[in-house]
């Protein structure tokens, strides 16, 4: 051992001393995001960034999402389901008090779920409620649920952010004062700068490690990349620039997680619009877009390949990127096929996040080199959600669908792409009175296959769920089955 | 035309001894040098650039400078130098198309205020002038814009509206002096009408003016096409635009500085070398200036 070498374990022994000395590991967080929630009511709007602060945090459903997207007990902990699918009576957890001190009881969930599918109901969500005919408090801790239809996916519905379970006695100020049962507390909201929550020291089931959570919003990458090595937040979920992660994965004080979100990051198109409304115009783009160069070039390598709308890691998966394999001579062949002139103008909204605004910069690239020519045009989300989403004045655009199973959009012929297909709308409709696992999953990928044999959207990857954290932190959401940063688990090492 | 108060004042210094002070003012020679580059780069870019920038090349992407790319690579593996070649072209262009707009609706505007000073007329042009300088350009260009939809046709507009009233001012209050002079009092005798006077009498002794403020004005334009492409709003991808070069490389400065560096310095050495000629060119054109510093 040379002398320098000895000096050091000297001097880390020493260290080690010194910071073993201190007690109990910290119990605060602060953890960035890039967008702040408008409201916390996660029961009358579709924003994520509502649900990324309260889900679980603050609010608890019936039921709800683990980190690999399976369905666990929430404050139902057991349930029966009748043999004919109609019927699930769940038993409450007991001794579950609300952050304002009143008790959870039977008839704050009836009262929840009415609220939710009522007809002025502002629920983004009201599919998920629609097959309920009627809720029923049995006695303070049994709840039956009676649905019109079996649906196999019920138990799942539940588990969405948009259910949770809220009070009648606090549901007026929930916008800005969320009083919900789950493991912290709403405390303090600087609009613009941060929310504070705060430990529920009579949390009903294991109560949370952190003593407060302080959620910072951060909507500048180049300002998230300076807080995270300045160590102003201790982590960033969904960190929105990969091309920072190599920095922080070189970097022993921090960690880089690379999970999945539910985001299938699509070229959607215009199916009404000439030319695209050709089924061979659209295999014709599909044939025209390299995936891997997408990938590496927007997203810095991060993301799986996909070929259909549907989450690569759910099990009813059906690898189709062989049918829309990048092959430019093909597009051209397909495009003189249609009978179109080429080049072919078409206009291409471009949203914010980077990977809409690069990925575009790289389609267009590619789409010109078969005769397509892109205007692009990049938006703000305001002006992408009034033209391009409910206008649907556009050609081409890029956008991730975080939503968990979304598949049935393809079903709504007046959704932004505007898909008609009745096949498709029958399988959607079959697949909701089906409750039959293995009928669920051939139904469900018939459907995979018919959305891609259509050509509806070019499909471009599953979008990854990048989280660059703290090396000492543990126990956060590596995968994001919903939009949700649940910290009921999260701690520190040290 | 022997009688010198009835010739062109200031009186105008002859060619040759023009050229000769030009060549002894180093602001002018920077600021022209500089700005020649530029001008150049942009000329030669219709016909040769080191690489073809519609072609991305994602796996030579973020190369730092090297023999084969001299100022590196960008995100999407494009060369940076051919980038800034024919990025040069979209800032001039809308540059001079802004000034132009400014000259255009501004000069008439200030001619016919000063040859009517005093009138309604007068009244109503320089306080719409106000108006318009009131408002935070940039902001204006922004809404601008936002409204008409994110391009680089718009992106002039919204540029050279903002140059009129610059240029209508400038215009009148050069005007306004000469409509006391002597000449203009002749040309009053000899029957010609105030339109007559103001293009024949007033519009080329103000010139140099023009051309000064022109110089300074399409600074100013490149600066703001380089700011509204910044914030998204100027030219669209693909085509290239210094301002739009620096918002993207914002999340790599920590690793590939130069993708910053490169488009920054184009911009700063136009605007530097344009100013520097503004500069000289007033130096040149102001006798007394000129005589204070010989």
């Amino acid at each position: 051992m040379t002398l320098t070498a000895r000096l050091t374990g000297l001097a880390s022994v020493l260290a080690f001393a010194a910071t073993g000395a201190l007690a109990a590991p910290r119990t605060d967080l602060t953890l960035g995001q890039q967008l702040e929630p408008p409201h916390l009511d996660p029961t009358s709007a579709a924003a994520g960034a509502i649900d990324a602060v309260v889900y679980s945090n603050i609010f608890e459903g019936l039921t709800r999402f683990a980190s690999d997207g399976s369905v666990v007990p929430g404050l139902a902990r057991s349930w029966e389901i009748s043999d004919d699918g109609l019927t699930y009576t769940f038993k409450l957890a007991e001794g579950v008090k609300y952050h304002d001190g009143t008790d959870f009881e039977a008839t704050d969930v009836k009262f929840s779920l009415d609220r939710a599918r009522a007809e002025d109901s502002a629920n983004a969500q009201k599919a998920l409620f629609a097959g309920i005919d009627n809720v029923e408090v049995v006695d303070p801790l049994t709840v039956k649920v009676t649905l019109k239809n079996p649906n196999g996916g019920f138990l799942f519905n539940m588990a969405w952010g948009d259910a949770v379970i809220v009070a009648p006695e606090s549901i007026e100020n929930i916008k800005t004062n969320p009083i919900g049962t789950g493991a912290f507390k709403f405390e303090d909201w600087v609009q613009g700068d941060h929310i504070d929550v705060v430990k529920n020291p009579d949390y009903w089931g294991t109560p949370a490690k952190l003593e407060k959570v302080t959620f910072k919003f951060i909507s500048d990458p180049t300002a998230a990349f300076a807080a995270m090595m300045a160590e102003d937040v201790q982590a960033f979920g969904a960190f929105p620039a990969p091309e920072n992660l190599p920095q922080f994965d070189a970097d022993p004080r921090f960690k880089v997680l690379v999970g999945s979100t539910e985001g299938e990051t699509i070229l959607a198109m215009n199916n009404k619009l000439p030319p695209f409304d050709n089924v061979k115009v659209r295999e014709a783009v599909a044939h025209a877009i390299n995936r891997q160069e997408i990938i590496d070039g927007a997203q810095f390598g991060y993301g799986t390949p996909i070929g259909t709308h549907f989450a690569p890691h759910n099990p009813d998966y059906v690898d189709l990127t062989g049918l829309s394999e990048y092959d430019p001579e093909k597009s051209k062949a397909l495009l003189a096929e249609a009978g179109v002139t080429t080049p072919i103008q078409v206009k291409m909204t471009l949203p914010p996040p980077s990977y809409a605004r690069r990925g575009g910069e790289i389609i267009a690239a590619q789409l010109r080199a078969v005769g397509i020519e892109p205007q692009i045009e990049n938006v703000e989300w305001a002006q992408w959600l009034e033209a391009t989403f409910r206008g649907k004045d556009y050609g081409l655009t890029i956008i991730s669908h975080t939503e968990p199973m979304d598949i049935g959009i393809y079903a709504r012929p007046d959704y932004y792409f505007q898909y008609d297909n009745p096949d498709f709308q029958k399988l959607m409709s079959d697949l909701d009175l089906e409750s039959d696992p293995a009928k669920r999953s051939e139904i469900l990928k018939t459907a995979q296959e018919t959305i891609a044999k259509d050509y509806v959207n070019a499909y471009l990857f599953q979008l990854p769920l990048l989280t660059v954290a703290n090396a000492k932190l543990e126990g956060l959401w590596e995968n994001a089955p919903t939009q949700a940063a649940d910290m009921t688990g999260v701690y520190w090492t040290e | 035309m022997s009688d010198p108060r009835v010739s062109h004042i200031p009186p105008q210094a002859a060619p040759v001894r023009l050229w000769h002070l030009a060549f002894r003012s180093r602001n002018l020679v920077i600021g022209g040098a500089l700005t020649l580059i530029f001008v150049a780069a942009a000329l030669i870019s219709f016909v040769w650039t080191p690489f073809d920038i519609t072609q991305l090349d994602i796996a030579n992407k973020i190369k730092s400078p090297s023999a084969r790319n001299p100022l590196g690579t960008d995100h999407f593996g494009r060369d940076i130098l051919s980038m800034i070649m024919v990025g040069a072209r979209t800032s001039i262009a809308v540059a001079v198309v802004a000034v132009g707009i400014g000259m255009l609706f501004g000069v008439p505007l200030g001619l016919w205020a000063a040859a009517r000073k005093g009138s309604l007329l007068d009244e109503v042009i320089m306080r719409a002038n106000d108006l318009i300088f009131a408002f935070p350009a940039l902001l204006i260009a922004i809404m601008i814009t936002a409204a008409l939809g994110p391009s680089a046709i718009n992106a002039i507009a919204a540029i050279g509206i903002f140059n009129i009233p610059v240029f209508a001012r400038i215009t009148r209050s050069g005007a306004l002096s000469l409509w006391q002079r002597e000449f203009v009092m002749a040309a009053r005798v000899s029957g010609k009408n105030a339109a007559r006077i103001s293009v024949e009498h007033i519009l080329p002794n103000v010139t140099n003016l023009l051309i000064v403020q022109g110089t300074i004005q399409f600074s100013l334009g490149i600066l703001a096409e380089a700011g509204l492409s910044y914030v998204g709003l100027g030219a669209q991808p693909p085509i290239p635009s210094w301002g739009r070069m620096l918002a993207d490389s914002q999340t790599m400065i920590s690793f590939a500085p130069h993708m910053a560096l490169f488009p920054g310095l184009a911009i700063l050495l136009t605007v530097l070398g344009l100013n520097l000629m503004g500069d000289g060119l007033r130096d040149l054109f102001d006798p007394k200036l000129r005589r204070s510093r010989q």
